[in-house]
């Protein structure tokens, strides 16, 4: 294998990667402060609909990016309002926002249907990003790429280094212990889960901005169900979250690069290895001895403060 | 497809409107149900170029109305709706919605329907589909003609016959200049997910394929091409606004006579039940402008594709040889028969991969 071509293909998978854990790393810090949100799929969409919007009317990549990170987070306060302030059912309240956003996204975006953007290209650094086999993949990314990392790396210390974090993991945990230290419950879980919208929102920009730059109905295409499967799949820890979504997007581009070069295995089952790596690893997961300290023990009940 | 159930509830609610409206002008009101939005640019949208081309051509005499975005599995209660509010011709466009207009039509028995892509027919339901694979005969030649690596890479949707029989005109019509091209086919498994169509199309270009041509409905693949410098073929409708330097041509789906002379029918009463199966003869496939190639391959091109418009050419003319060089039993002689090409399974000599079952 060239050295362009090995570059080619894993930088095929970081991008199919990169919304992947977007979207799980917001999931990830709404869930651990307990509150499921499954309404990412419908908050994606927004963020893809509305950042594309915003690019094309501006110009700017980055107002673009910034206008998805916003319509994600009005979608989640909307979720949040409906969960937090008013102890709505989460699932019920989820699946409505996700069918609500992908309604609205076709109705915001139906003006922008069929324009298209150039893509904002890669980072260069002269010397480092042309490196054979590794120069491109490491320092020649687009700018989201690290974005995303960073977001992940301060993410997982914030979670485990911060004091703010273990409130909001405690919270998580239980919210009726964490409620009589006097915690602030319903503010942390609205604020964990804005930054859920934000992720959200930004990973589906990033789909109408880098991926595939143009605006279609529906693009989103179920990765945020996915995103849902990974943060399972990552036990809900961060960094676990970036290998699942490496291992999916891989998968997934692996399968097409396996068919164009003729492997001779069917397309079914190529396109279905992804979803089985991820029951392999949930059965790796669930056979170890510490599951039970996976998932935050309050996660998707409503809290109502006792009077 | 749980979307725009709202915006159908709205324009149900304005179709019943209208329909109080109608009957003082007496016009004809005419239905379309659409799968998709009328603004992606591909498959909804040429159905809906079709509407407005009929009701401006009969402009005195018709009344239209359209629900886009209804989903396969929902969609009695918006066919019914149409049929409830006055509409005698409903035009319901997408394969799911077969056996839904069949439910709906036993029920009003006075309305026509007519149900694209699907099989089957009842006193008030006819069909139509159009001969795609005449316009993938004519892009075959160009890509045989236009390539330099003899790879060229083909997007892939599910092995359905329609996909399989595209594949296979796309096939002879480049063998038919260049016998050494080689096609490598990638399945995407999806009809519309763009991220997954691009790496598709990465994948292909990484192979060694300069041109990209595809039977899934987003730009993506076309955007791929245009990204790498490499060249492409539009899906559906014209694209070229994505890849104005890729994009070599296009075969778009027209759908305009077929919609006019069936509104005609019903207006003259002389409609009925029947299944049409045209293609560029009769208007309803023919290809967006040749772009990016040089004249000698766009009057080859255009010349491939008036002959098949007179009849004088059939993609699939006999002898038609199988994967192992078998020839296809020819049934009517010349050329392969509509329900040959209707329910194709085989991959024709020259391809080398194994079509999955």
């Amino acid at each position: 294998m060239t050295s362009s071509m090995f570059q080619l293909i894993l930088m095929a998978v970081v991008t199919a990667a990169t919304p992947l854990i977007l979207a799980a790393i917001g999931e990830l810090v709404t869930e651990r402060a307990g509150v499921l949100n499954l309404g990412v799929e419908g908050m994606m969409i927004m963020g893809a609909a509305v950042g594309f919007a915003g690019a094309y009317s501006t110009g700017s990549t980055t107002l673009g990016a910034l206008a998805g990170i916003l319509a994600g987070t009005l979608m989640a306060a909307l979720f949040g309002f409906l969960t937090i302030a008013l102890a709505i059912n989460q699932v019920a309240a989820g699946l409505a926002l996700t069918i609500f956003g992908v309604g609205l996204s076709g109705l915001l975006g139906a003006g922008f249907v069929g324009l298209k953007r150039d893509n904002p290209g890669q980072i260069h650094i002269p010397g480092l990003s042309d490196l054979p086999y590794v120069g491109q993949l490491i320092f020649g990314e687009d700018a989201f790429v690290y974005a995303t990392l960073a977001l992940v790396a301060g993410t997982a210390w914030f979670l485990s280094r911060t004091r703010a974090g273990l409130t909001l993991r405690s919270i998580g945990d239980n919210h009726q212990s964490a409620h009589a230290l006097g915690l602030p419950v319903r503010r942390t879980r609205f604020l964990a889960c804005l930054f859920g919208g934000g992720c959200a929102g930004l990973a589906g920009a990033y789909l109408t901005l880098v991926y595939t730059p143009f605006w279609s109905p529906g693009m989103t295409a179920g990765r945020g169900w996915i995103a849902l499967a990974l943060v399972v799949f990552a036990s809900w820890k961060p960094w676990r979250v970036v290998l699942g979504a490496l291992l999916f997007g891989g998968a997934t581009v692996l399968q097409l690069h396996a068919q164009a070069a003729s492997f001779g295995l069917p397309g079914q089952l190529l396109s279905a290895a992804p979803y089985l790596a991820t029951i392999f690893a949930l059965l790796l997961l669930s056979s170890g001895t510490r599951r039970s300290a996976a998932a935050p023990a309050a996660l998707g009940q409503a809290f109502i403060a006792p009077r | 497809m749980k979307k725009h159930l709202l915006k159908i509830a709205l324009l149900s609610a304005a179709a019943l409107m209208t329909a109080s409206a109608g009957f003082a002008a007496e016009k004809l009101k005419v239905g379309f149900v659409y799968v998709g939005p009328v603004g992606d640019f591909g498959y909804s949208y040429q159905h809906d170029q079709g509407r407005i081309a009929m009701e401006k051509a009969l402009k005195d005499k018709v009344q239209t109305t359209f629900l886009e975005n209804v989903p396969e599995p929902d969609s009695d209660r918006s066919i019914e709706q149409l049929a409830r509010s006055g509409h005698k011709l409903i035009f319901t466009t997408s394969f799911g919605y077969m056996e839904p207009t069949l439910r709906v039509a036993k029920k009003f028995p006075g309305v026509k329907f007519e149900h694209a892509t699907g099989y089957k027919r009842s006193d008030n339901v006819a069909t139509y589909t159009a001969k795609f694979h005449e316009g993938r005969y004519v892009i075959g030649q160009i890509a045989g003609k236009m390539t330099k690596s003899n790879i060229v890479g083909y997007v892939a949707s599910f092995p359905i016959p329609e996909v399989v029989a595209g594949i296979n005109a796309f096939m002879l019509g480049a063998q038919s200049v260049n016998p050494d091209i080689k096609v490598k086919i990638v399945w995407a498994n999806t009809w519309f997910d763009p991220g997954k169509e691009a790496d598709a199309a990465k994948a292909l270009l990484a192979q060694g394929a300069d041109i990209i041509t595809q039977h899934t409905d987003s730009a993506a693949p076309l955007q791929e091409a245009e990204k790498a410098g490499k060249l492409a073929f539009g899906q559906a409708s014209d694209q070229a606004r994505f890849a104005p330097k890729a994009q070599l041509t296009s075969i778009i789906d027209d759908w305009s006579s077929y919609y006019i002379d069936r509104t005609k029918a019903v207006l003259n009463g002389t409609w009925k039940s029947k299944d049409t199966f045209g293609g560029m003869d009769a208007d309803m496939v023919h290809m967006a402008p040749y772009a990016n190639m040089p004249d000698d391959v766009k009057k080859m091109a255009m010349e491939t594709a008036a002959a098949i418009k007179a009849k004088k050419l059939h993609p699939f003319k006999c002898p038609v040889l199988d994967q192992d060089g078998k020839a296809v039993e020819c049934k009517d002689g010349k050329a392969l028969t509509d329900a040959q090409i209707t329910s194709m399974n085989w991959y024709v000599k020259g391809i080398d991969e194994k079509l999955p079952k």
